[in-house]
């Protein structure tokens, strides 16, 4: 079984229970592609094999015990590298946490390991999530790996590029303005983003915590189910917690015939959508209309502000949330202070990076006195409107069809010394993080480079069951989700 | 361009705490011009009577009751930290 | 010309709850460093915070008592500053809509004489509201070290209006916020363990102007005493500047209390921008009426209502109302002994005399708290009842007193045990009368004379040898008896 790094989290699992695989072959397998495609792909700033295999053997004797935990015991899950897990590095592949080891466990890290997850490895991605590229990553530039001279997207990179490339069955990314849904569209992985406040935030570095949510990364919509299941809970250490009855989200697949009413936003099929995106898109809607859903256009007027307003309060909270990095307590210390204060200055310069500064002092500015009220306050009262034209829309429809990104992935070094040309290609997905609803990117089709494509599914406020079906829906009747990048 | 939307780099670093280059500064006074350049749209839109949106989906009184719980040992609380002495995290002297 | 000075006080006080304000770990005063700490408390990345509700309703407590407005809605902000002791450089607090909002805090200014009520009045507040606080940083020759375990402890800020006009006034002020505070039981108040803080702001304009003069705010005013003779110090200062026509600097001064002088913090001073945001992590609080109503209904009566109800009902004494009402166990303590034997001025006599003494004798560090001492309002209201009855002498009753406080035994119980009972048995004390007016024939000519203080000499000679057991009342009625035959 030479390819088990390349099946569904859904067949290894039957797999695993009925014993013709055991964890341990499944992780090795997946140890092996790793170390055979990293040098090219780059995914991954750290990982432990032997430390998966010591969990792959705790599973496998929970299973052989008949306790096992559920469809991801056993199977590799990689963690983006700004997720706490007890004892390892976590370092948001930034130079200020280089040395940083979590004494503490976030609540999703706790909620898979007692899904009987094996963590695996720690996942490059844009510094404190602050990219859409994985090019800001301190570290390492990571690779798509259907072309690996172009980025993979980001700030997810890593944990869309090791999905895809078979170096994980399955990961875990957070999404702030798209860190998820358009590096999985990238990389042709199906990735989702939840409803805020339906997975804790607790033990996600924050970046915009009025925006972040963690979510999963997999190569079918079925397997994402399966891991949003395992990581979504109700958590009384983050108050932006939502108490809310989850549904089976694998279960509610298979409502996938239901004659869904979608609506298309006129504002996101505008200029700056590359033609073959366009139209790939364009064929997705189709499938739908062909297949018993109803078509509806729909207009999302505020669209062409989301991205001002999610750079101003995105890096607005984010100059707050990287205060805490000053060379005190854990981040990197200068050795060159002369007292306190110079310490703060100089571990904050030798510690972040140019986009990660470029950020902090474009959030202390909108902030500042005189700026806040035309920047940051003007900016949540246009939020309020962007989520109004959303609430308005879903009084018509039960969904919203839309590209992830503009274009397929460009390539590395294309974009990085124009932050605008950079905060743009996030326009499609931005709109989504502010006003708190959950997104799915699902492949749909190819460029003629071959490069993946995403399709969109952005859904009502827990609404996340329906969004997969959907999703579901689409990929069983396309092949898009059987191709894997030739590395 | 840079007299309406231009940043007081130094001001703003300064209350960032976040030492800066002559280049960089040069640099970020340019990009950070024209994105703010860009967001000049937002003044486009009329936000009277529009509550600003702090939260996603605002509830009221998450609370706990207040019980103490355990937590950290010295040494988890020391485990990452640059330097240290009787179990305190040493610092370079604090000017006020 | 004439000056008037200004002044506003910031206080901050740390609530008494059994966790943090917004993470579940402990908080005293006393463990060794960094002991109380965990992710949240450290600012590790990826924590977040969670608010205590017995932290918000403490301070509702706060706000009903000195009648403030309770804030139906009110958020979380964080205020942006970098401070080596302040783990996330934030600190979260509430900057425009507070839990509390106006309000006022009634205090009595010293009367001509100690046992002379002052006058009393109200202090405005401008607002009440909660955060958390910093943990500490220990200055060292050639470093700092930083202990976080007071880092994330509840702290209310109450904010004065402009309102004072002497050191005397925010003194008492001070004071009062104190006492009330204490008998809310939401705070210890301890200024020397930065229970209790103050920042004072001070002005000083020409007398009759309407316009406030340059602010100074005053900082490490570290005792009550402390801030007296800051605010005094900092008045003249300013006065003989202005007249001297120097002008006033708005700046930040410190009370150096060894040399007993204010000093220029002189740092860049640089502007305040604190870049206040709503707080994302923690959602708005509401304060429901039922609520409002639940927490009102616990309020205590407080010690100046307590005073008057003291002084018209019981008729007790100004200065021992004074000593007993400020202190809410011992006034509980003394309605206790009142309603077992309603005799209230020995009563409060033995409290303010006998058991303060007692037990401020018996602390080891200041005095032994109220309910760590044994006996309770049945050993004081016994103890009245013996002495009214009879029974044993006022002098008697003193010596019982330091027994029974020591052992917690009934008074009944020593009294009985030790044979202290009062002779009243007349004929034996005719006989030793007798005998002592025969040995003493100076102080008997003296009385016949018509010198009536002599008889006191005669008295104690009956006193001293019935070891005090003797019924005053008595050897009085019986040495005139037999002095007039
Ligand atoms: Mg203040
Ligand atoms: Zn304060």
């Amino acid at each position: 079984m030479s390819d088990l790094f390349y099946k569904t989290a859904a067949e290894l699992s039957s797999l695993l229970i009925k014993g013709e695989v055991s964890s341990c072959d499944l992780t090795q397998a997946v140890i092996d592609r790793t170390q055979a495609v990293e040098p090219k792909v780059k995914a991954f700033l750290s990982y432990d094999e032997e430390d998966a295999l010591k969990q792959a053997k705790i599973s496998d004797e929970r299973i052989a015990r008949g306790e096992s935990r559920g469809l991801l015991e056993g199977i590799p899950v990689g963690i983006k590298d700004i997720i706490a897990v007890n004892g390892e590095q976590l370092s948001c592949a930034s130079k200020i946490l280089e040395k940083f080891n979590s004494p503490y466990d976030a609540t999703s890290a706790i909620n898979l390991k007692n899904a009987g997850a094996v963590l695996w490895g720690r996942l490059n991605m844009d510094e404190f999530a602050m990219g859409s590229s994985t090019e800001n990553s301190a570290y390492q530039v990571t690779s798509n790996p259907w072309d690996l001279e172009r980025i993979p997207g980001g700030s997810s990179g890593g944990s869309a590029a090791s999905v895809a490339a078979g170096e994980a069955i399955l990961a875990i990314g957070s999404d702030t303005g798209g860190s998820i849904r358009q590096p999985a569209s990238l990389c042709g992985v199906v990735g989702l983003k939840p409803t805020y406040g339906l997975i804790s935030r607790y033990g996600l570095v924050a970046y915009a915590s009025s925006l972040d949510q963690i979510g999963p990364f997999a190569r079918s919509v079925e397997d994402v189910a399966i891991l949003l299941q395992a990581i979504a809970s109700h958590d009384r250490l983050d108050s932006t917690s939502i108490k809310t009855e989850i549904p089976d989200y694998r279960a509610a697949l298979e409502q996938a015939d239901r004659p869904w009413k979608l609506g298309v936003p006129s504002e996101y099929f505008s200029d700056g959508l590359d033609k073959e995106v366009g139209a790939a898109i364009e064929n997705a809607i189709k499938f739908f209309e062909s297949n018993g859903c109803e078509i509806v256009n729909v207009s999302l007027p505020h669209t062409d502000l989301a991205v001002p307003v999610y750079y101003i309060i995105a890096t607005a909270e984010a100059s707050s949330n990287l205060a805490r990095y000053d060379g005190i307590r854990y981040s990197h210390r200068s050795d060159k202070a002369v007292d306190s204060i110079d310490l703060y200055f100089k571990s904050r310069a030798e510690g972040f990076g140019e986009e990660v500064k470029r950020r902090i002092i474009l959030g202390t500015y909108v902030l500042s006195s005189g700026y806040y009220d035309a920047y940051y306050l003007k900016a949540q009262k246009v939020r309020t409107l962007i989520r109004q034209d959303f609430m308005k829309s879903f009084e018509k429809v039960d969904a919203l069809l839309t590209p992830t990104s503009p274009t397929v992935a460009f390539k590395i070094g294309e974009r990085s010394e124009d932050p605008l040309a950079m905060y743009l290609s996030d326009i499609y997905t931005i709109s989504v993080n502010l006003a708190g609803l959950p997104g799915i990117s699902v492949p749909c089709g190819f460029n003629s480079d071959k490069m993946p494509i995403g399709l969109q599914i952005i859904g009502k406020p827990y609404c996340e069951a329906d969004i997969l079906a959907m999703a579901h829906k689409f990929e069983r009747s396309h092949e898009f989700y059987r191709e894997h990048p030739k590395l | 361009m840079a007299d309406t939307s231009s940043i007081d780099i130094d001001y703003v670093a300064n209350l960032a705490r976040l030492d800066l280059t002559e280049d960089e500064k040069k640099k970020f006074s340019v990009q950070l011009g024209e994105v703010l350049k860009y967001f000049e749209r937002i003044n486009e839109v009329d936000v009277t009577d529009v509550e600003p949106m702090a939260h996603a989906f605002p509830v009221y009184n998450v609370w706990d009751e207040d019980k103490a719980e355990e937590g950290f040992t010295v040494e988890e609380a020391l485990k990452n930290a640059p330097a240290r002495r009787d179990d305190q995290i040493v610092v370079p002297k604090v000017v006020e | 010309m004439e000056y008037e000075a200004v002044i506003g006080l910031e206080v901050h006080v740390q609530l008494n709850t059994e966790s943090k304000m917004f993470t579940r770990v402990a908080y005293n005063y006393a463990a060794p460093p960094n002991s109380l700490t965990n992710p949240v408390v450290m600012g590790l990345p990826g924590t977040l915070p969670v608010m205590n509700k017995g932290a918000i309703e403490k301070t509702i407590i706060v706000g009903l008592m000195f009648n403030c407005e309770i804030a139906e809605i009110s958020k979380w902000d964080r205020k942006n500053y970098f401070y080596p002791d302040m783990p996330k450089n934030y600190q979260i607090s509430q900057y425009d809509q507070p839990l509390c909002i106006g309000g006022e805090v009634e205090i009595e200014l010293p009367g001509s004489s100690r046992n002379i009520m002052g006058i009393h009045r109200n202090v405005k507040l401008t607002r009440i509201h909660l955060e958390e606080d910093t943990g500490k940083s220990t200055h060292h020759a050639l470093d700092s070290t930083l202990d976080f375990n007071r880092s994330g402890a509840p702290l209310i800020e109450i904010v004065s209006e402009p309102d004072m006009y002497n050191a005397e006034e925010a003194f008492a002020y001070l004071t009062a916020l104190r006492t009330n505070l204490m008998y809310v039981d939401v705070s210890d108040c301890d200024m020397e363990k930065g229970q209790l803080r103050c920042d004072v702001n001070i002005s000083v304009r020409e007398a009759g102007a309407t316009e406030l003069g340059a602010k100074v705010e005053l900082k490490n005013l570290n005792t009550i005493s402390g801030v007296r003779n800051g605010i005094e110090f900092e008045i003249e200062r300013q006065v003989k500047a202005l007249k001297n026509n120097e002008k006033i600097l708005q700046e930040t001064r410190l009370w150096n209390a060894e040399r007993g002088l204010t000093a220029s913090m002189r740092s860049k001073e640089e502007a305040h921008d604190y870049r206040y945001f709503t707080d994302p992590d923690l959602m708005p609080v509401k304060i429901e009426k039922e609520t409002i109503e639940r927490l009102r209904s616990h309020l205590p009566e407080l010690s100046f209502d307590k005073q008057r109800r003291f002084l018209a009902d019981y008729d007790l004494p100004f200065t021992i109302t004074s000593v007993i009402c400020p202190d809410k166990p011992l006034s509980d303590f003394f309605e206790a002994a009142v309603a077992l034997y309603d005799k209230p001025k020995p009563i409060a006599n033995l409290i303010a005399n006998d058991l303060l003494r007692e037990l401020s004798a018996a602390g080891t560090e200041g005095t032994l708290p109220l309910n760590e001492c044994k006996i309770g309002p049945k050993h004081i209201a016994s103890l009245a009842r013996m002495v009214d009855e009879g029974l044993i002498s006022k002098q008697i009753a003193q010596d019982v007193f330091i027994d029974i406080f020591s052992t917690g035994d009934e008074p009944e119980k020593v009294v009985e045990e030790k044979g202290l009972k009062q002779s009243s048995n007349t004929a034996e004390l005719e006989d030793m009368c007798r005998e002592i007016i025969d040995d003493n024939p100076k102080p008997v000519e003296e009385f016949k004379a018509g010198k009536e203080n002599a008889i006191n000499a005669l008295k104690g000679q009956v006193m001293k040898a019935t070891c005090g057991k003797a019924n005053p009342k008595i050897v009085d009625e019986i040495l005139r008896k037999l002095m007039t035959q």
